[in-house]
């Protein structure tokens, strides 16, 4: 069935796909002098003195704890209030239930920038204006619904019949849920973590307007870096990769539900 | 599937609503309240009806925005589901180098926004960047930061780059649910290339695409992050879109009457083409069984 | 804990009275006579509910473009609005 056609194009467009990484990666190896000075395809003098500077430089690796420290507290919520909704979305018929389903989604659709407006105020009001758990509550607004989307598609996939014989054996709802559903879902779990991760980590808009010093994110700290004049580009490539490398250590564990996750669970 | 019709479901969903609604019901009625009035101090605002209303849907820099974003929405849709699916149809289906392919297309998608931008900064960069320098040595006068039209080929690029790997994700999951009977069939019919494609892959297609197109269209009318890191949606306004003049409106200049009237209109819009591809959704999942 | 940075008006907050009161007056019609999805002149087949929202969505759209199209005052659009929302409850 293949051809030798076809194997060319598909590596011709993997190499194209892969050339700006590499090209960041190239330069996260660099000193910035050879960078300014001329165009080579492989670091002259290969260094890592970018990488040590970043997890040295307290501005730098705080920026990346935050982070972490964000996105861990948003999987969690996330995953703990859609477990129980999306079971409800995927068992039962109740009032109201498509409207719910219909709103949940135009949250995770809509332009953060759509809410942002009274969001610093908002978070001032409660306290938790540069805090972690701020950060991570505000980004529930887009991975909440879809964590719900994504476990609901899992979830539907699982016939009925396994809860029925659960209950007519006389389990509970919430044993049956955590000793037998709960494992019998348990790909469609890690691939929603996986997400709300995902999502979680790459927002920038809303973390960058609810912090200040306390919770900054990296991706904020990158950003002042790009405005500052003199750019160090060495050290930004390495904050770069650096950022990629979490999801690049999980990707070959989903990839066979990635474009369950990617498609709302409805693939 | 039946589902058990019981309204203590409710019970279950409370906690999402509660969380979500705290970052969504309550700001969106702080906006309506914002967008008739002209707030000066932080409890002093003053009643103007529509007045923002109206001014925010005469401001030509808006049109503007907003021309820029369907132009720019409809442009990488033409490209990235045809390429998409091409480059699906391409994959290897079963078998350790299917794995691979899986793994290496998927690399992009993994990437923060914000490093995407920094990405093609640096690699559209004439002096430092790889396809900026490749391009000046081919003779072509390239340079993002002062050429709009080269800016806005650059955020083009960036987004074809990095989302065309989302629609080969979900048509390759829907080529592979295809069984082989079908393909057997159509050998034994001596059918084309282009037949089996016409007639047996596209229409199972069909779901999948309808979420591709789904979540480019959206996402891409919220873009934000990238051109922002690339050159703060410049040079002059080429590259600013709705999200990123609704931020220079709100957190920019603080105009918050203008910005909360237009946070309602773009929510609007939103609310429109989501309810379109929900019902289009629904309708292929009952025809899907 | 102060809620004056949300800015209420009187006209905000009927608004906002009124759409949940609408949210109630739905639940408890439901509860009276419920609704089946049913197919009218709109391409798909819709509950009360969806007529409703369809309703709401719509005449938002027709606010919008009166007031681009016109200076007069809104309470002339809102019988077409109204009559907008009937139609579609009704019909759709």
């Amino acid at each position: 069935m293949r051809t030798k056609k076809q194997s060319f194009l598909l590596i011709l467009y993997f190499i194209l796909l892969m050339l700006p990484i590499y090209w960041l990666i190239n330069m996260s190896l660099k000193t910035n002098i050879e960078i300014n000075g001329s165009l080579t395809l492989f670091p002259d003098n290969f260094t890592f003195a970018n990488y040590i500077k970043i997890f040295t430089d307290a501005s730098w690796y705080t920026g990346y704890l935050n982070s972490i420290k964000y996105v861990v507290i948003n999987t969690l919520i996330s995953l703990s209030v859609a477990l129980p909704a999306a079971y409800a979305f995927s068992r039962y018929k109740f009032l109201g239930d498509k409207h719910l389903f219909f709103w949940l989604l135009t949250n995770r659709m809509s332009p953060p920038a759509v809410f942002l407006l009274p969001f610093f105020q908002l978070y001032q009001t409660v306290g938790l204006f540069d805090t972690h758990v701020g950060v991570a509550l505000a980004h529930c607004l887009f991975n909440v619904p879809l964590s719900v989307w994504i476990l609901e598609g899992f979830m539907s996939g699982i016939p009925k019949e396994i809860d029925e014989t659960a209950f007519i054996d006389g389990y509970s709802f919430p044993k049956f849920f955590i000793s037998i559903f709960i494992p019998l879902i348990r790909a469609g779990i890690g691939v929603t973590a996986f997400f709300c991760f995902m999502f979680s980590w790459v927002e920038l808009l809303l973390a960058r307007t609810l912090t200040t010093v306390n919770a900054k994110p990296i991706s904020a700290i990158m950003t002042r870096t790009v405005s500052a004049s003199g750019m160090d580009w060495g050290l930004l490539a390495a904050a770069g990769v650096l950022t990629i490398i979490p999801g690049i250590i999980v990707i070959w564990f989903v990839r066979n539900h990635m474009a369950k996750g990617f498609a709302l669970g409805r693939v | 599937m039946d589902k058990w019709e019981d309204n203590k479901a409710w019970f279950l969903v409370v906690p999402v609503f509660l969380i979500v609604a705290f970052s969504a019901i309550i700001p969106l009625m702080t906006v309506v309240n914002y967008s008739i009035q002209d707030i000066l101090a932080p409890g002093k605002g003053v009643f103007v009806g529509v007045e923002w209303f109206r001014e925010i849907l005469s401001d030509s820099r808006l049109h503007g925005a907003l021309i820029r974003q369907i132009i720019y929405t409809f442009s990488i849709l033409a490209i990235e589901i045809p390429l998409g699916i091409m480059i699906a149809l391409l994959m290897p289906a079963r078998g350790f180098s299917s794995s691979i392919s899986l793994v290496i297309v998927a690399i992009p998608l993994l990437i923060p926004w914000n490093v995407v931008g920094t990405i093609f900064q640096i690699f559209g960069r004439g002096d430092i960047g790889l396809g900026g320098a490749f391009l000046h040595k081919i003779g072509i006068d390239y340079n993002y930061a002062s050429d709009s039209v080269d800016a806005w080929l650059t955020v083009l690029t960036m987004d074809v780059w990095h989302w065309t790997p989302l629609v080969v994700l979900l048509c390759f999951a829907g080529l592979r649910a295809i069984p082989d009977a079908y393909y057997q069939a159509a050998k034994i019919d001596g059918a084309s290339k282009w037949a089996v494609f016409r007639f047996i892959q596209l229409p199972k297609l069909k779901g999948v695409l309808i979420i591709a197109v789904l979540l480019r269209f959206m996402d891409s009318f919220m873009i934000y992050t990238e051109p922002f890191v690339l050159s703060g949606g410049g040079p002059g306004n080429a590259t600013t879109f709705l999200s990123q003049y609704l931020a220079q409106l709100a957190i920019g200049q603080f105009d918050l009457g203008p910005a909360a009237a237009f946070s309602l209109i773009y929510f609007l819009i939103i609310l429109l083409f989501c309810f379109i591809f929900y019902t289009f959704m629904q309708n292929a999942e009952k025809e899907n069984g | 804990m102060s809620m004056e940075w949300m800015a209420w008006t009187p006209v905000t907050a009927c608004f906002f009275i009124f759409i949940i009161l609408m949210l109630i007056g739905m639940t408890v019609w439901h509860q009276i006579s419920p609704t089946f999805e049913s197919k009218g002149f709109l391409p798909m087949k819709t509950t009360r509910g969806d007529r409703l929202f369809i309703g709401l969505l719509g005449s938002a759209y027709i606010y919008l473009i009166w007031i681009i199209i016109t200076e007069a005052s809104l309470w002339f659009v809102m019988p077409i609005a109204l009559l907008y929302i009937f139609i579609v409850m009704k019909f759709g």
